[in-house]
């Protein structure tokens, strides 16, 4: 860390961009006193339970509930089949490959007749309280026709099983992009090295601190609306969404997410039980909620990652990768939830890396599994494609026996401030690669550990360090419209924001971005202090709350800063223009001739004659006749801002580990990171967020899998079993960055809320394989988990007999 | 994860807490520090009707020299042992492995004598009382009787204890300047060990295997080479001898034996101080 302590605001209470800030959000969480959904305190409220499949895949022949409607505090038990008419319409998928068609199934919050994966809703039981709820759910006995279970996407692809029979395959689509094939063809016939690797990317469970939760309120005047509250990433979304398929008038409903307790993609959804809560609140005229348990949490929510994926790389003799070639195979699950099918193809044009490659091909076929649906996780695609093509780098490092460090500085796309157009549709924003890895090598110490390694390797030791080093670039900033839209986007994104300044000179700002551990509030009135030089104190931030704020589509893919940010700092700029025509109107001078400095405009050379904008804005307020003609009273504005291009945001992280060739643990010594993400508003959340990033990806690396057994049960529902890396299992971690401004956005911000878990991943499974080369090992599949290791050290040996015997 | 329905009871003294163990037999159960019987409550594997609460009973939380042993109460938590400077003393390695158990939450709710009573193979306090050769003491309405550890763990979850016994002490002879060594291989810092060894080199060698079967189990094979004069490492390879180890996501019972193997070594190898192996 580089900042703790924090020189909070000037004398004036002002703060600046790029200043370094404790997160205002933090002393309540902290405290305990924050309230998170579960905690909202709703009258006569029912609990809802939901009864959930137990086998991956089956025929629901009935559904007996006579004894649980008869259990003790039960006010109403529901199957699917009861349920059916509350339903107006089917949760639409908001991402989907283009032009390639997508077949996707019909599924609803309940199943009726089928159930797809273990955790699918099959009943509901309301009662007076949470335990009486939990009791009568033992009571209800589902008869289920036990059909075979598809758990791997390849089995899927075979169709031996298909789960949706009015799709007649379980192929979803089939996406193809070869930038001309004949050249990729070619580089591969005249290739000095080629690479050919298969990577699996597990399933990983997001994990949130806080699970899920929801509770449906009646309007308690009698209005005939509704208040959601719910553990959201994407309040106004949500609103929509449920209007769309419950049916509630979209303007009758008021969907509010109160503190939410991390979502990493997993709350950018419509579940089943928003949708059940609403419409039980509405059949039973009595608020509902619902939270859900941690082992629940595993099987209701959606699962991340859950690819494989075969990559190419064809290089000349000096290294030089001159093409990539992949074949994609993503795992959707049961069926498609708003993003899902869009996942795998987000990360497509990202498989040639932060490399000049001139020719560049690939496909992707996504299936359905009995498993549940997969859709964003902390980095949505990009983790996925930054891990395969920097395996494969190290792969033709390794071929070549050259440094991976040397391999990548070779292929980096040369320096660009504004636009580079990739082998594969996306124009880059900005971006400077070479800087971010001689950084990080100089933290790291390369040289020396290289030396360290070698000494190691000649002593015989058993414990042997590995060095892995990972480039990546990636996209954030989703909002451009047209390129959403040209990526396959079903729904616009953009930024909004208002700005009021009260009649006392305090402001209040709504914004769209839906904060969930970001920090937007602290953030957002930086930027406000910043720009209208008022106190940071005196800024409020509100939001997540559709009756009060602007509508903002959701926050996830590192977005907020670079379009809801931005949109604030366009306002700000509209505040600003409107005080200096009053100011000047009072001045009685000319707009041109004045300044404005720390919240106050004087005409220049005279700063004696100042008149603050918090004055102003009393003026625009309450002194309303002495605005120029025509002008409008108060001073506020407000912005719906779509972005002309997205963001990139790139850099280099290293990983030291250390292996016990006799048990196969990795121990890791040492992580650096230089991100870059473009201009820093606040260097504290940067850290922040790199840090969080960095366990997750560390976590898919050596720890996190989904696991299921041959039948589609989960192995690994519960946090005893699903490993979640804690702050003792990782080092203290060397960051540092450097900074490319984005053009894409007033602030020159990119976005860092998944770089930390894009670059982890591969660099700490380059850093074990290059730990194992000298025993002949090649890949090691995630999670490296000591006997994953221990075996394939084993299987290397029994490949390899002559490689070095390490003896005792 | 919420239990099914029960009733509960706070005993005040031992005697009633074996008297509401007669009065309600095989459905009640004594809820010490919970952090074994509450998880499996919540996930409705146990759903006892009575729970007999026993964690005030403070005058079971000591650690007591008895001249040639420590006896050490039931209800003693594992950071008032982590922290003892009696057993700090005479008796490190348990002082030592109760600062491995768990987290903080863990270590300063969970009790010796519900880890022993639990009688799980995978937890690490059993495998230390095997090593030791310690002596279980339990009350129960027919009075008090001594256990051997060698006889205490019966099968999975199972112990000697009758249903409406309780176990009230433990004693350990005294290891005074004796070598020994706690080999805990697992992933995360919170984790259970995926095979643990207990090793305590005290005249004779006392070793024990943590998660290498259905109940926590000594490594005979190896105690009785070690006493006939085999090398370490010609011990170590009888490690998993007569194991049955479990399988499942961190480990199958190959890699368990292996890993036994492997543990087996350093920590004899730690207990003879010939290496200074990560504790
Ligand atoms: C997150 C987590 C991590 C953990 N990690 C570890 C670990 O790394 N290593 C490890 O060894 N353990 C671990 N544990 C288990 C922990 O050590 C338990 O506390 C311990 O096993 C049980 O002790 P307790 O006092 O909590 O017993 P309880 O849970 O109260 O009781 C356990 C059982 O013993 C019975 N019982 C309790 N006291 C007595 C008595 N005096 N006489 C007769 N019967 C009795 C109860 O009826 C019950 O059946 C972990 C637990 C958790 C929740």
């Amino acid at each position: 860390m580089t900042t703790t302590e924090i020189p909070a605001a000037d004398g004036k209470g002002l703060v600046k961009i790029g200043q370094p800030l404790l997160r205002r959000e933090d002393e309540p969480i902290l405290r305990g006193e924050a309230r998170f959904t579960d905690d909202v305190p709703i009258p006569g409220a029912l609990y809802m339970e939901v009864l959930r499949s137990s086998h991956a895949h089956a025929r629901i022949r009935s559904i007996d509930t006579d004894a649980a409607r008869t259990s003790p505090g039960v006010v109403a038990v529901y199957t699917g089949a009861d349920l059916a008419g509350e339903w107006v319409g089917q949760i639409p998928v908001l991402i989907a490959p283009d032009p390639a068609p997508l077949l996707a199934p019909r599924w609803g919050p309940i199943a009726t007749d089928k159930v797809n994966y273990v955790g699918e809703p099959v009943a509901v039981v309301v009662a007076e309280t949470r335990a009486r709820a939990a009791d009568a759910l033992e009571a209800i006995v589902v008869d289920y026709d036990v059909l075979p279970a598809v758990v791997s996407p390849e089995d899927a692809c075979t169709d031996r099983v298909v789960i949706h029979d009015e799709l007649g395959t379980n192929k979803a689509y089939t996406w193809e992009v070869v930038i001309t094939p004949e050249s990729v063809d070619a580089a591969f016939a005249d290739a000095a090295y080629t690479v050919k690797q298969r990577h699996i990317q597990q399933r990983c469970l997001p994990a949130p601190m806080e699970t899920r939760a929801v509770c449906a309120v009646p309007d308690p005047m009698g209005g005939g609306g509704f208040t959601l509250y719910s553990s959201t990433q994407m309040a106004h979304l949500l609103r929509t969404l449920l209007a769309m398929t419950v049916g509630v008038p979209e303007q009758k409903l008021r969907v509010i997410a109160p503190n939410v307790g991390g979502g990493f993609g997993s709350k950018l959804q419509t579940y089943p039980e928003e949708s059940l809560c609403l419409a039980l609140a509405r059949r039973l005229k009595r608020p509902v909620r619902w939270v859900e348990d941690r082992s629940e949490c595993g099987v209701a929510m959606i699962h991340g990652r859950g690819q494989v994926q075969d990559i190419e790389l064809a290089a000349d003799s000096d290294g030089k990768i001159t093409a990539v070639r992949v074949h994609l195979l993503g795992d959707l699950g049961a069926h498609c939830k708003l993003f899902t099918p869009g996942i795998p193809v987000i990360g497509g044009p990202f498989y040639h890396g932060c490399y000049d490659v001139p020719a560049f091909a690939i496909t992707i076929t996504s299936v359905y599994t009995n498993l549940p649906p997969t859709d964003a996780y902390r980095g949505a695609g990009r983790p996925e494609a930054t891990y395969a093509i920097e395996r494969a780098v190290d792969g033709l490092a390794a071929e070549m026996n050259m440094d991976p460090a040397e391999i990548r500085r070779r292929n980096f796309i040369p320096p660009f401030e504004n636009g580079h157009q990739t082998v594969c549709m996306v124009p880059f924003d900005s971006g400077n690669y070479e800087p971010a890895l001689d950084q990080a090598l100089e933290l790291a110490g390369y040289e020396q550990l290289r030396k360290e390694q070698a000494d190691r390797r000649a002593s015989g030791s058993t414990k042997h360090l590995g060095v892995g080093i990972a480039s990546y670039v990636e996209v954030c900033g989703y909002a451009p419209s047209r390129m959403m839209a040209a990526g396959g986007g079903k729904f616009s994104l953009w930024g909004t924001s208002v700005v009021r300044f009260l009649p006392t000179g305090k402001i209040v700002v709504t914004t769209g971005s839906h904060p969930h551990g970001q920090g937007h509030e602290t953030s957002w009135a930086q930027i406000v202090s910043d720009r209208l030089g008022v106190p940071y104190e005196d800024v409020e931030v509100l939001h997540s709350d559709t009756a009060i704020a602007p509508y903002g589509v959701l926050t996830g893919g590192s977005r907020s800063l670079s379009v809801e940010g931005a949109a604030l700092s366009v306002t700000c700029d509209k505040v600003i223009a409107k005080a200096k025509t009053l100011a000047a109107h009072l001045l009685e001078a000319a707009e041109g001739d004045l300044e404005f400095n720390d919240g106050s405009f004087n005409v220049k050379g005279t700063p004696s004659r100042a008149l603050p904008i918090t004055g102003l804005a009393h003026t625009a307020a309450f002194d309303a006749h002495l605005l120029p003609e025509g002008m409008e009273p108060n001073l506020s504005a407000e912005t719906t801002w779509d972005p002309p291009n997205f963001t990139f945001p790139f850099g280099t992280h290293i990983a030291v580990v250390e292996v016990d060739e006799e048990t196969g643990a990795v121990a890791l010594v040492k992580f650096v990171a230089v991100d870059d993400c473009g201009n820093q508003l606040n260097p504290v959340i940067v850290e922040g967020q790199v840090h969080g990033g960095l366990v997750q990806g560390i976590g898919q690396a050596l720890f996190e899998l989904a696991a299921y057994d041959d039948d589609g049960n989960p192995l690994s529902p519960t946090l005893a079993d699903y490993l979640v890396p804690s702050a003792a299992e990782v080092p203290s971690f060397t960051l540092g960055s450097t900074v490319t401004p984005s053009p894409s956005n007033p602030l020159g911000t990119k976005g860092v809320g998944e770089s930390g878990a894009i670059g982890s991943a591969p660099a700490v499974i380059n850093a074990v394989v290059d730990a194992l080369a000298p025993l002949g090992v090649t890949n090691v599949i995630m999670p490296a988990s000591p006997m994953t290791v221990w075996r394939t050290i084993q299987a290397a040996r029994a490949a390899a007999p002559n490689a070095k015997e390490n003896g005792r | 994860m919420i239990s099914a329905a029960f009733d509960y009871v706070s005993a005040r003294s031992v005697d009633e807490a074996v008297s509401a163990l007669t009065e309600h037999g095989d459905d009640a159960k004594l809820l010490a520090g919970g952090h074994s019987l509450i998880p499996l409550m919540k996930l409705r594997l146990a759903s006892p009707s009575v729970l007999v609460d026993v964690g005030r009973l403070r005058d079971l939380s000591y650690v007591r020299d008895t001249g040639d042993e420590i006896a050490i109460g039931a209800l003693t938590r594992y950071r008032d042992l982590e922290i003892n400077d009696r057993l700090q003393a005479d008796l490190p390695i348990v002082a030592h492995v109760a600062g491995l158990i768990g987290d903080p939450q863990v270590r300063h709710r969970g009790t010796i004598g519900g880890s022993l009573a639990h009688g799980d193979a995978a937890s690490d306090m059993p495998a230390v009382v095997l090593a030791l050769d310690g002596t279980l003491v339990a009350r129960g309405p027919r009075g008090e009787r001594t256990i051997p550890a060698a006889e205490f763990f019966c099968g999975f979850l199972e112990t000697a204890l009758a249903p409406d016994e309780m176990l009230t002490e433990i004693r350990l002879p005294k290891a005074t300047g004796a070598g020994w060594s706690y080999q805990k291989f697992r992933r995360r810092a919170l984790d259970w060990a995926i095979v643990g060894v207990a090793a305590v080199r005290n005249g004779r060698t006392g070793v024990a295997l943590v998660n290498m079967g259905s109940t926590p189990i000594r490594a005979s094979a190896v105690e009785r080479a070690l006493a006939s004069g085999s090398s370490i490492a010609d011990a170590a390879r009888l490690a998993a001898d007569g194991t049955e180890p479990p399988s499942d996501l961190n480990a199958d019972p190959e890699y368990r034996r292996h890993l036994a193997e492997v543990l087996v070594r350093r920590a004899l190898e730690e207990a003879d101080g010939a290496v200074t192996a990560q504790r």
